[in-house]
């Protein structure tokens, strides 16, 4: 049996969070806490870290209904490096631990970071839930493909036959991918970016932050500690040129230089994308597919996700869905609005007589 | 005395009436047993609330299988509800049965020798086939081979006369046999001079959009009346007075709805929105289903993938100044550990549930124990103190729930809300409170920092600094500028929260968070010496029994008994697991010798002697249900007797 939810149009993601004052504006630096940051040199987790401190302020909020919440790894340090409210928890739950914060407080701003072992090993099960629950919050996938804090054992995004502490004979399990996990997953915002790409980083996070429902990011997170060169070709501008997809909303897909352009089309067989010369394709009447983040069907976002590969031959980065759905959080106040307002009219509240109403039941005496 | 609505007559009075003599009596226990599909939980259930609402005191004892349906007509299928009424305080749902309802060949052979002898059977004998009494064992039918002899027999055809009640509806056999049930809920009904109108209302409610069923029930039920006023089987009707009450509006509750209340009504009086984080298991789903229908009173439930996700849900909302509560069975407990221990590092109020059934892994999903007493109170890593609190009655879950939800609060903490299988489906008349008589707890949410930085003037908010009389650190949530904090489950400096490593400061806080805990206010433990003692010091007594949730109801009636042989016992019983009552310690050390029985291996002995070093005397039994009293007297003369004493103590030398 199903009930027609009546739920309500679909808005910003930060919508019910309080902005603030007209003309009043914060820096990164009032984003910024005392605690001293305690990555390795190197690390990516800086540049994601600059880059939040840096795009939060975009977002006009009051920073006290902003709210960071990880897991444990060493990416799951960064609340402790943001003055906003924050919660370093334990290792994998943090989607669900938001999921409870998120349902009962419209008015914050919620974030979720994890690494790739956090959320895709033992937090699996909670990521997968979220998403397909639509809960409103942005999650923080930084996928260094290794796991960190626990001093370089293979992690679930770690390529097969990697060789670590752990595998010295070459780990034997294939990886995830993130992004075509989430698409599985249900989940409305699905996006990839870069640690060493801080536009691209600011632009997508940003549009993550705004997305009313869960919006997944993997971060391509350096690791030089226990997984140096992991992204190297993607560093190297002319590698990074041939190799990245940016895929652009309502754009051809197209990448490559100047001259050896690539297009992704519809593969011959119908199911999926291939990488073919831009040239060869036109002449072939086969067109660039075009980029729609908006449309409902996954179908193509997930064809563009496998496109990704060990080898990073070609790697998509950008937004690949952000598809309006309803979100849980929503639903959830929405059902106990309107059990009020049954009760009572707009407004209604429960008092003391209602209680001892619902205390005394149906079936009740007296003794006098 | 109780105002008390008239039986209601059934409106298709019978032609030709017998008149039928009434005998009063104190007290009956009467257990309905029929296969899993037969609807005896819900007969149970309506004969209760009759019963109930007659004012008699009353307690119950489901007890059913785990699987929905189990292979019909068998015995691992058999379903049984048993109650206890009676005209004075009733404290257990009874050791033998009374009477039995049998409404089959199997329900019959898994119950009968439960019945006290002398004890009435109301048999259905429409199942007494050859082949249903061969696939329960039975090789000749116990209704003719005189096994039942010294029983009061009433073999009636009750299926068959359901299906003749129902002929001109239309039904199918099969569907008409299904409300043999009411059938024999009507005939009990009028044997022991029951109100009908609340069965008939509630009937017309649950079908009231399935007309044939409810006609089908509702005939079914009067038939039932009907044939006992016009038989000449049942020659005696019953009826058991009123028992004397306080003055009072009261209900009949069971447990999981006792303590869905009291969790509601508690934050209700804390001003608190109550956020549920679930997963369904038995014996607990009924506390999920039940706070998932009180959205109005600003309840969220949220049932979530796993029981880790649903302590995490309530952990975050607690983390944003709801009231954060999580409820399951053992193996539920088991994977939330990880979160509690979380909850105590961060110390933020969340109300763990714990309806307790027997274990280990799986166990018996749908049986009672009071096993997870150590889970409770030490199944985290790490020194992780928790306070547990345990009900001792199905009304008492109420209680138990408004004082788990006073502590967590006020002491910014995780709380084990202890109760089991036995409490949860059980059922008692309870004394509705008031709204007012509900402790309400002031939350007493920061808005403002609560400190100077070193320069003695700009206000700073730590979120670690204590109130210096409970220990509890301030509730700053999310939403409150000025106040913006992380916390974390890696150790935090005192006072300032800050991440810190340092050897003594870890030493410090872990000792912190025990004094806490072990600060809470709880009442002392009160000694019951019945009238023996005369007023003079509890201390002559030959022995105390001690108990802890919900053994209550058995040990109480066993007691009483065992004074009126002769012997002096004290009782008390623990609500507060952890911290224990101050008292508790010279209490044991009064009392020569303290019996303590559990229904599990010795969990509560096993902390009492590793923290008072007593050498408590154990009675403990795991066979899924409540102790019966008889067990328990046992217990108490093998004591008194010299029979069991505590082992021997090795010689100090
Ligand atoms: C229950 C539990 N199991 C294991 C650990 C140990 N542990 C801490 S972080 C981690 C893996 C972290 O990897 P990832 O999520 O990729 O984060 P990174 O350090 O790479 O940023 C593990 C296994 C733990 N803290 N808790
Ligand atoms: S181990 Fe790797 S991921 Fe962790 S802080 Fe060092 S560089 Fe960063
Ligand atoms: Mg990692």
């Amino acid at each position: 049996m199903s009930t027609p939810l009546g739920l309500p149009t679909l808005r910003s993601g930060t919508a019910d969070v309080p902005s603030l004052p007209d003309g009043v504006r914060l820096g990164k630096k009032d984003f910024t806490s005392g605690s001293e940051v305690r990555w390795c040199p190197g690390c990516g987790d800086y540049a994601v870290l600059a880059a939040v401190q840096g795009f939060l302020p975009e977002l006009g909020l009051r920073k006290e209904n902003v709210v960071f919440i990880s897991g444990i790894g060493c990416s799951s340090r960064f609340p402790y490096y943001l003055d906003t409210y924050g919660m370093h928890s334990i290792h994998g739950r943090a989607p669900a631990i938001a999921t409870g914060l998120v349902a009962s407080r419209p008015d914050l701003s919620v974030f979720v970071v994890t690494g790739d072992g956090d959320a895709l090993s033992i937090g699996g099960n909670h990521l997968i839930h979220a998403m397909r629950r639509n809960v409103n919050m942005t999650v923080l996938l930084f996928n260094n493909r290794i796991y960190g804090l626990t001093k370089g054992q293979y992690s679930p995004t770690s390529e097969v036959g990697k060789v670590t502490k752990s595998t010295p004979s070459g780990s034997l399990d294939a990886p995830f991918n993130p992004v075509s996990l989430a698409l599985g997953a249900e989940a409305s915002f699905v996006a990839r970016t870069l640690d060493t790409d801080r536009k691209h980083l600011t632009q997508v996070l940003r549009a993550a932050a705004e997305h009313r429902g869960t919006s997944l990011v993997e971060i391509y997170q350096g690791c030089p500690i226990f997984n140096d060169g992991a992204f190297d070709v993607l560093k190297d501008r002319e590698e990074s040129v041939a190799r990245l997809v940016r895929l652009e909303h309502g754009q051809e897909v197209v990448f490559g230089a100047e001259g050896s352009q690539k297009a992704v089309v519809r593969s011959a067989s119908g199911f999926g994308v291939e990488v073919v010369g831009l040239e060869e394709a036109r002449a072939a009447g086969r067109e660039p597919v075009v980029h729609d983040v908006e449309t409902a069907d996954p179908s193509l976002a997930f064809a563009l996700s496998r496109l990704d590969e060990p080898t990073m031959a070609h790697v998509p980065v950008g937004v690949f869905r952000a598809h309006s759905r309803p979100t849980y959080d929503d639903g959830v106040r929405s059902q106990l609005d309107a059990a009020r307002e049954a009760s009572g009219g707009p407004g209604w509240r429960a008092g003391d007589d209602d209680l001892e109403a619902l205390l005394r039941g149906g079936d009740s005496w007296t003794v006098e | 005395m109780s105002t008390v609505p008239d039986p209601q007559r059934s409106p298709e009075q019978p032609a030709h009436r017998v008149d039928k003599q009434v005998e009063v009596l104190e007290r009956v226990v009467i257990r309905f047993a029929g296969d899993s599909g037969d609807g005896m939980q819900l007969t149970g259930d309506r004969f209760t609330a009759e019963t109930a609402s007659l004012g008699n005191d009353l307690a119950t004892l489901p007890n059913f299988p785990a699987e929905i349906r189990a292979p019909a007509g068998t015995l691992p299928g058999v379903s049984s509800f048993q109650l206890h009424f009676a005209d004075h305080d009733v404290t257990t749902p009874g050791d033998a049965p009374d009477v039995l309802v049998a409404m089959n060949p199997a329900a019959l052979r898994a119950n009968v020798h439960d019945v006290r002898p002398g004890g009435t059977l109301i048999i259905d004998t429409d199942d007494f086939t050859p082949r249903n009494l061969a696939k329960v064992g039975y090789a000749t039918s116990p209704l003719d081979d005189g096994s039942l002899e010294g029983y009061r027999v009433h073999a009636l055809p009750m299926q068959s006369m359901t299906v003749e009640a129902l002929k001109d509806l239309g039904l199918s056999r099969k569907d008409a046999e299904r409300s043999k049930n009411m059938f024999a809920l009507g005939l009990l009904s009028w044997l022991y001079e029951r109100p009908t109108a609340q069965t008939e209302r509630f009937l017309t409610a649950k079908f009231a959009k399935r007309a044939a069923v409810l006609e089908a029930n509702l005939r079914s039920f009067r038939a039932g009346w009907a044939f006992g006023e016009t038989t000449e089987a049942f020659p005696v009707r019953f009826t058991v007075p009123p028992a004397p009450a306080e003055k009072g509006t009261y209900r009949n509750v069971t447990g999981n709805a006792a303590l869905a209340y009291g969790l509601v009504a508690a934050a209700h009086r804390a001003g608190l929105p109550l956020v549920l984080g679930s997963y369904p298991i038995t014996p607990a789903s009924d506390i999920l289903h039940t706070l998932s229908g009180l959205k109005r009173f600003d309840v969220t439930s949220l049932q979530v993938e796993d029981e880790i996700a649903a302590v995490g849900a309530a952990l975050g909302a607690s983390f944003g100044g709801a009231l954060g509560v999580t409820t399951t069975s053992g193996p539920g407990l088991a994977l939330k550990s990880e979160t509690i221990g979380l909850a105590v590092a961060l110390e933020l109020p969340l109300v763990v549930v714990d309806v307790q059934r027997g274990g280990p892994s799986t166990g018996l999903p749908t049986k009672t124990e009071q096993s997870d007493l150590l889970q409770a109170m030490y199944g985290r890593n790490g020194e992780s103190p928790v306070p547990v609190v345990a009900p001792s009655t199905p009304a008492d879950c109420f209680d138990a729930a408004v004082d788990a939800v006073r502590i967590a609060v006020k002491y910014r903490t995780p709380v084990l809300l202890l109760s089991d299988g036995y409490l949860g489906n059980g059922a008692e008349p309870w004394r509705v409170p008031a709204a007012h008589d509900v402790h309400a707890v002031d939350p007493d949410i920061s808005t403002d920092p609560n400190s100077t930085a070193d320069d003695g003037m700009t206000p700073q908010f730590r979120p670690f600094l204590r109130d210096p009389d409970t220990l509890a650190r301030p509730w700053a949530v999310p939403g409150t500028a000025g106040l913006e904090h992380r916390v974390g489950g890696l150790e935090k400096a005192d006072v300032t929260g800050e991440i810190s490593y340092d050897p003594a400061n870890h030493d410090r806080m872990v000792r912190l968070r025990r004094a806490k805990v072990k600060g809470i206010e709880v009442p002392d433990v009160t000694v019951d010496t019945g009238d023996h003692a005369g007023g003079h010091d509890h201390a002559d007594s030959d022995l105390l029994v001690l108990g802890w949730g919900s053994t209550r109801g058995p040990i109480t009636a066993a007691v009483r008994e065992a004074r009126r042989r002769g012997l002096r016992v004290a009782q008390a019983h623990l609500r507060h697991l952890n911290p224990l009552p101050a008292n508790l310690g010279e209490v044991l050390l009064a009392h020569e010798h303290v019996l303590v029985p559990e229904m599990n291996l010795g969990q509560l002995a096993l902390l009492l002697r590793g923290r008072y070093l007593v050498d408590v005397i154990s009675c403990n039994q795991v066979r899924g249900l409540p102790f019966t009293s008889t067990e328990i007297v046992e217990a108490i003369e093998d004591v008194v007797a010299g029979r069991v004493r505590p082992t021997p103590r090795r010689d100090a030398r």
